[in-house]
């Protein structure tokens, strides 16, 4: 005995007149012997019979069901041509109460939105999808889809589908299986009422896993379409049986309704007035009184990757903003970043920054050679350049520039860590030239160094930098070549 | 409050939670990435979602999704990215969903590279999606401005029930300054017509189709009408020492700040000039270009790309002023020496050209 009592009453999911559709209110706009009516009714049964008409969100595609929003008193979503999955995720992942169902045609869902049914399937999506396959594209006019059978004349293989030419006809649901998260997958067919009976068990269930909280499911439903294969209604139903069926064989791929995990609920929302620091601001914290000595500071800072150059502009810029300076910093582009060069813009001032772009500064400080050589000669007269070598390289001199060198790099290694080089320089361009206190230094320092270690390491090198920077000022050694 | 030393693309995310974003869609692209890693942190923290999606044609229809259903959303990406958005910005525009796109600018054309320009002004500023629609634009040249823009591009999105864009270069996105963020967060209701699976919103749908072509027309007039309210009431743009200007300097982003140097270096180097800078590119502030030509002698757009910014200039001054011309591309920043440079190069030309004709 049928657990199925048979009813001619309108399922509740559905308008008890198609308003939406103006003229014909009381019949849909598809063809006769069109199965997209069947699965309408089938999914509305399923919504009556779970109680979730209110909670129902459709995605009707793109294809014959454009139109399910006629038909369905659901919220109704309308997705472009293939990316209902993704529309239905946006909408689920923002609503997880509602009850989302995607609903698809072969075009739609197998050729142009290949990749968003397979990542909302492989992200296990708490979602319905009913994937309508007729093996043809009905709306355009009877062009051939992914699931056209092999042979098969459309507009677009007029010679019948050709393997070479054309591919394979897809299987969905044997391709989703590949995957790890969904949880139900079924094929069903329209071919006669058993298999009707058998789709609209697959269909409530495929709901039903989703009120569950239990994931993807997807029900690929074969469904004739008279109209383009050119066949009347009963000779469409048994195509849909014999020659579909043959080669998409009906059945259940995967149900793993039993075994599945219920996604988890998502943590409550934090209060409002928390937001603010859990998006990691300070708030309350007072603001910094201007600064008063008159500054304007353009640093260019230039070497390899990974000696820190950006770091060492961060740190600059992190304490020029807490002595109440106006600061800028900005990472460089260009083609010197191609040889693994990095450089970095500073500014620090006392007025608003116009131009975060330094191209002629007044404080240089060149981590290499190349950098020295490409810089050195837009530094203003006056300014300071500092040079990670032993002595200044031939070719640089500039006797209107205070231009030291330092090797920093050695020193950094000297006190067990080359990564601090960068902070070594810091400390020679703090006892060079007046730049911003060494308290505010040492501040910025603890608010962007998290690891201790690093942190005691930084001061180290940043002591270093000052003893040379000392020793240079002292023995006017390097300076002004 | 205090201000924080923020990234660009950063303070685009923090102020978006501020403002009451509690959904991100995204793919990582440079100059852009930050903006999504930031989202991926910072939007749970709030209780909100992210989802990194398998494309940029996925993270625009889950946006689509996710402003459907009431929530304010937004994505981020840089040019290829924002190319393939086009078809689901062109959807969002038709089905009136309010959302925020952040588009920091790369070089192009095809993968170009990953410097900052300013080509995507055309696929942004003036649709780029099929169809009849506009997208709303505020291109920041800040950090601060990051943070603000973004604060009104989602008010702007659910006043007009329109995408609005955050345009801005890959400087301005990668750069750090102080930013004063709004004071504390904001949580608007969700509104009446969006979709969210309850009885109460059971009737309503989100859609852009309109199959009889009076009932389109009635859709298409409609949106029109709403951007002639757009271009009425939301142009944003900073006049910057035009007052006495004769030479007025237009650039937007990046170029607004260099611009700035340069006003100070010209008006030391005797040439008076000023800078219009453009805060909505759409609206474009084109009657403020035209007040201003009531005085200048000429303007000089300036732009990271080979001539998009200087069509809207000239649209606007209807001839009434000369419009010199002067950009860099893939991923070069004019110095303001450069800048300068090429004015004096040009006004002092046209002087001499002038006078020639005036003895003529």
């Amino acid at each position: 005995m049928s657990s199925y009592a048979i009813s001619h009453e309108r399922a509740h999911a559905f308008y008890d007149h198609f308003e939406r559709k103006g003229e014909l209110p009381h019949q849909t706009h598809y063809c006769p012997g069109c199965g997209h009516g069947i699965v309408h009714k089938l999914l509305a049964s399923a919504i009556d019979g779970l109680g979730v008409r209110d909670r129902t969100v459709l995605v009707s595609p793109v294809g014959c069901s454009v139109f399910a929003y006629y038909y369905f008193d659901t919220g109704n979503v309308q997705a472009a041509h293939g990316r209902a999955p993704a529309v239905a995720t946006g909408i689920k992942r923002s609503r997880p109460d509602s009850i989302v169902v995607a609903y698809q045609g072969d075009g739609d869902l197998a050729a142009i939105g290949t990749a968003e049914i397979i990542h909302a399937a492989n992200r296990g999506e708490s979602m319905t999808v009913i994937f309508v396959n007729n093996g043809i594209y009905g709306m355009t006019g009877g062009q051939m889809a992914p699931t056209t059978p092999l042979g098969k004349q459309s507009t677009t293989s007029p010679g019948g589908r050709e393997k070479w030419n054309d591919g394979y006809p897809v299987h969905v649901c044997e391709l989703l299986n590949a995957l790890d998260a969904p949880v139900y997958l079924e094929r069903v067919s329209l071919g006669d009422n058993k298999q009707i009976m058998q789709a609209a068990k697959a269909i409530r269930r495929a709901l039903e896993y989703q009120v569950k909280g239990l994931g993807f499911s997807l029900v690929e439903v074969l469904s004739p379409c008279p109209t383009i294969w050119k066949l009347t209604p009963v000779e469409a139903q048994k195509f849909v049986r014999d020659e579909m069926g043959a080669l998409f064989v009906p059945g259940c791929v995967r149900d793993r309704g039993k075994e599945a995990e219920a996604r988890p609920a998502r943590a409550a929302a934090p209060a409002l007035a928390d937001v603010p620091r859990l998006i990691g601001l300070t708030s309350g914290e007072e603001a910094v009184p201007a600064a008063e000595r008159d500054l304007d500071l353009r640093i260019k800072i230039a070497g390899f990757g990974g000696q820190g150059v950006l770091m060492l502009g961060e740190v600059l810029a992190e304490a020029g903003l807490e002595a109440g300076y106006e600061v800028s910093w900005l990472p460089s582009y260009g083609p010197e970043m191609r040889s693994g060069t990095s450089n970095c813009h500073v500014r620090i001032g006392r007025h608003p920054v116009d131009s975060p772009l330094v191209s002629r500064p007044n404080v240089l400080l060149a981590l290499n050679e190349p950098s020295l050589r490409k810089f050195l000669p837009a530094v203003e007269p006056g300014g300071v350049a500092i040079y990670n070598g032993r002595e200044v390289p031939e070719g640089c001199e500039r006797d209107d520039v205070r231009l030291a060198a330092i090797p920093v790099t050695a020193i950094a290694d000297g006190i067990g860590a080359g990564k601090v080089a960068n902070i070594v320089m810091l400390g020679a361009l703090l006892e060079l030239c007046e730049v911003v206190d060494e308290e505010r230094v040492r501040g910025a320092l603890r608010r962007l160094i998290h690891n201790d270690r690093y942190y005691e390491l930084d001061l180290a090198a940043l002591e270093r930098g000052r003893e040379e920077g000392r020793k240079l000022a002292a023995e006017a050694y390097g300076w002004g070549v | 409050m205090g201000k924080e030393l923020t990234k660009g693309n950063e303070a685009i995310v923090k102020a978006a939670v501020l403002a009451g974003c509690r959904a991100f869609y995204g793919y990582p692209i440079t100059p852009a990435s930050e903006i999504a890693e930031a989202a991926a942190k910072y939007l749970p923290a709030a209780g909100g979602t992210f989802v990194q999606a398998e494309s940029e044609v996925a993270a625009i229809n889950m946006l689509y999704g996710g402003a459907a259903a009431g929530v304010r959303a937004m994505t981020a990406s840089s040019g290829p990215g924002i190319s393939l958005m086009q078809e689901g910005i062109s959807y969002i525009a038709g089905a009136e969903l309010p959302c925020v796109i952040a588009d920091i600018m790369r070089g192009g054309p095809g993968l170009g590279n990953i410097a900052p320009e300013q080509g995507d002004y055309n696929q942004v500023v003036k649709g780029g999606g099929h169809g009849n629609y506009r997208t709303l634009v505020v291109a920041p040249y800040s950090v601060q401005e990051m943070a603000d823009l973004t604060t009104l591009a989602f008010d702007l999105a659910d006043r007009y029930r329109n995408p609005v864009m955050v345009l801005a270069d890959g400087f301005i996105g990668q750069m750090m300054e102080p930013v004063e963020f709004a004071p504390r967060a904001v949580l608007p209701e969700a509104p009446g017509w969006s979709v969210r699976g309850t009885a109460e919103t059971r009737a309503n749908l989100v859609s852009s189709i309109h199959l009889e072509p009076d009932m389109l027309e009635r859709h298409v007039r409609k949106l029109e009408a709403k951007y002639r309210e757009a271009e009425r009431n939301e142009v944003r743009w900073e006049n910057w020492r035009t007052e006495d200007a004769e030479i007025v300097l237009v650039g937007y982003g990046i170029m607004g700040r260099v611009l700035k140097s340069v006003v100070e270096m010209a008006r030391a180097a005797g040439i008076r000039a000023g800078l219009l800078r453009p805060i909505t590119l759409y609206p474009f502030p084109a009657a403020q270009v035209r007040e201003l030509a009531r005085r200048a002698r000429a303007f000089a757009v300036v732009e990271l790309s080979t001539g998009q910014l200087v069509d809207d200039v000239r649209l606007a001054l209807e001839g009434r002023a000369p419009v010199e011309f002067f950009s860099r591309v893939g991923g070069n920043v004019p110095s303001a020496e450069e800048v300068l440079e090429f004015l004096e190069r040009t006004f002092s030309a046209r002087h001499a050209r002038e006078e020639v004709l005036a003895h003529v």
